[in-house]
């Protein structure tokens, strides 16, 4: 088969048709945003109001709400694409899947991370963050954001051909999430000390580095599996 | 032995409701995981045989309504 | 030079392989898991800090140790599986979650029910029993994954992959448990230092991580069996088994019958 295309126009032309898509259907950026909104403020109300207390554990609550609400976006990667017989084309082009996977996965993560990523700032002054942690914040997010759609998609390959992925969804991928938390809120943590983060940072670019390597073989597998 | 009588190998020095907690519990699960794969063995077993049988009747009605 | 290895990719001589052995596990768990047990309950002496608290190490040590060792051997068998394409080591692979699961779950109760005396509290998140906390959510994956799927061909790939994918995970996030409990957490916990255990309690504990071995080799080939079985029913010398096993049973039936 001859290759129309090369891999740069592919990569974009996947990357355009997942992001229109998303911008078509307004509600795919909105809800993960609303979401996110809604667990942070259901924390204040759920263990009081004190601003010290709050302060504490900020870092914690915008992560775990991070987690929750890019888990709401990951059933879709692939799903949409699984049903209109799409993806299917896509395996079987004489392009090579992982790229693919690669333009599909910046697409999730330019649809639910980033805007997440945008507005934290927003978020972390309804939990009293100060300027020092509030920009640890945004930093660890745009560090671990990409990871967390990287890890997920993984995940979303495996159940994408089942009927009730959604639930399983959450017990695979969340587990496999557990050191991305850790080393963000410890970031945020430290730089609410206004120490030096700089450790915890590298040791996510490090995981995000071997996420981006390893990440895309592994979802190129597991579609295989999931398509035939 | 290190117990003098079977009641102090009982209470185990006072903690024996942990003791024998984590000992009751853990010859349960083993207990438990070992009669499901032998049950199963043989459910597997039955099921193979049943269609076996199914097949031979399934064979014979055949036969005897040429 | 490993010439000898590929029969055992044909699903019937694997069968023939697992219950060649399967009678010296049986016999080796038994007989180790009797002596350990009595060995270590009865006959030990207390520790002079837990008094007789600590024989929990007896089943917890043992548990944990073969919680981690089922996960890789379980990796391995996945890795085996996607690179060469072995039905056998897929197989392996499902025989091998629900016992390692088994196994972690004793880990964890057991790690409670030590914790409660010796920290005050049934939970306590320290590093270790946090990371087999999490070691059993992958192997739940594992197995809710293979469930979910209808057609066992993909599921065994799909979960193959996971468990690679977990594989890779684990040691970070062990690392990243250990080092973020050693952040969060001021307080020293008195542990066993392995290192420092006196021989009337060494051996003990040995003799019981062998009988957990055993067990779980002994469980882990049962269950690949049956998933052979599962997978071959259709084939010929499966029916030949049944029918070759069954005989016995059958004839005494039509002998009621006539009767």
């Amino acid at each position: 088969m001859q290759r129309q295309y090369s891999y740069r126009q592919l990569f974009f032309s996947v990357y355009k048709k997942d992001v229109l898509l998303a911008f078509r259907q307004r509600s795919e950026i909105i809800n993960p945003l609303l979401f996110f909104l809604i667990v942070i403020s259901l924390f204040p109300l759920g263990i009081g109001p004190e601003p010290q207390l709050l302060t504490r554990m900020a870092p914690g609550i915008i992560w775990v709400a991070a987690l929750l609400s890019t888990m709401l976006g990951l059933d879709k990667i692939f799903r949409d694409d699984y049903q209109d017989g799409s993806l299917e084309q896509l395996l079987m082009s004489p392009y090579p899947t992982s790229l693919i996977v690669v333009a599909k996965i910046t697409a999730h993560w330019s649809v639910t991370g980033l805007p997440l990523v945008l507005f934290s700032p927003m978020f972390g002054l309804l939990l009293n963050l100060d300027a020092n942690s509030m920009q640890a914040a945004v930093v660890t997010l745009l560090i671990g954001t990409p990871l967390l759609s990287l890890i997920g998609a993984i995940g979303a390959g495996l159940t994408v051909g089942l009927q009730k992925g959604g639930i399983l969804l959450s017990l695979l991928v969340l587990p496999l999430y557990i050191p991305v938390l850790i080393f963000a809120t410890s970031a945020i943590d430290t730089s609410a000390m206004s120490l030096d983060y700089t450790a915890q940072l590298a040791i996510l670019g490090a995981m995000l580095a071997v996420g981006l390597v390893l990440a895309p073989f592994a979802v190129s597998s597991a579609l295989k599996v999931s398509i035939s | 032995m290190q117990f003098n009588s079977f009641s102090d190998f009982i209470a185990m020095g006072g903690y024996g409701f942990y003791v024998w907690l984590s000992f009751g519990t853990c010859a349960l699960i083993l207990l438990s995981i070992f009669l499901d794969s032998q049950f199963s063995h043989q459910r597997i077993l039955d099921a193979v045989a049943k269609q076996l049988d199914r097949e031979a009747r399934i064979k014979k009605a055949k036969q005897e309504s040429k | 030079m490993w010439k000898w290895l590929h029969p055992y990719a044909k699903a019937q001589t694997a069968y023939r392989l697992c219950n060649i052995l399967l009678p010296y596990f049986a016999m080796i768990a038994v007989l180790s898991l009797i002596v350990g047990w009595v060995w270590g309950l009865g006959f030990a002496p207390a520790d002079y800090q837990q008094k007789d608290s600590y024989r929990i190490i007896f089943i917890h040590v043992p548990s944990a140790i073969l919680s981690m060792g089922a996960y890789s051997s379980m990796a391995i068998a996945a890795f085996i599986a996607l690179v060469w394409q072995l039905k056998n080591a897929e197989l392996a692979v499902i025989a091998i979650a629900p016992v390692g699961a088994a196994v972690t779950l004793i880990a964890l109760i057991t790690g409670a029910a030590w914790g409660k005396p010796m920290w005050g509290a049934w939970w306590v998140w320290d590093a270790r029993l946090t990371t087999e906390l999490i070691l059993l959510f992958l192997y739940l994956g594992v197995i809710s994954l293979y469930n979910a799927f209808e057609d066992k061909g993909s599921a065994g790939r799909a979960s193959c992959i996971l468990a690679l994918v977990g594989s890779i995970n684990l040691p970070i996030i062990h690392f990243s448990v250990e080092w973020w409990n050693t952040l969060h957490q001021g307080a020293t916990i008195t542990k066993f230092d392995g290192s420092a255990i006196d021989p009337s309690m060494f051996w003990p504990l040995m003799v019981n991580i062998l009988a957990f071995s055993a067990f779980v080799g002994t469980v882990v080939l049962i269950r690949l069996k049956n998933e052979i079985l599962l997978c071959e029913k259709h084939r010929p010398w499966v029916r030949d088994l049944v029918k070759s096993q069954t005989q016995n049973v059958t004839s005494e039936i039509g002998d009621n019958n006539a009767v």
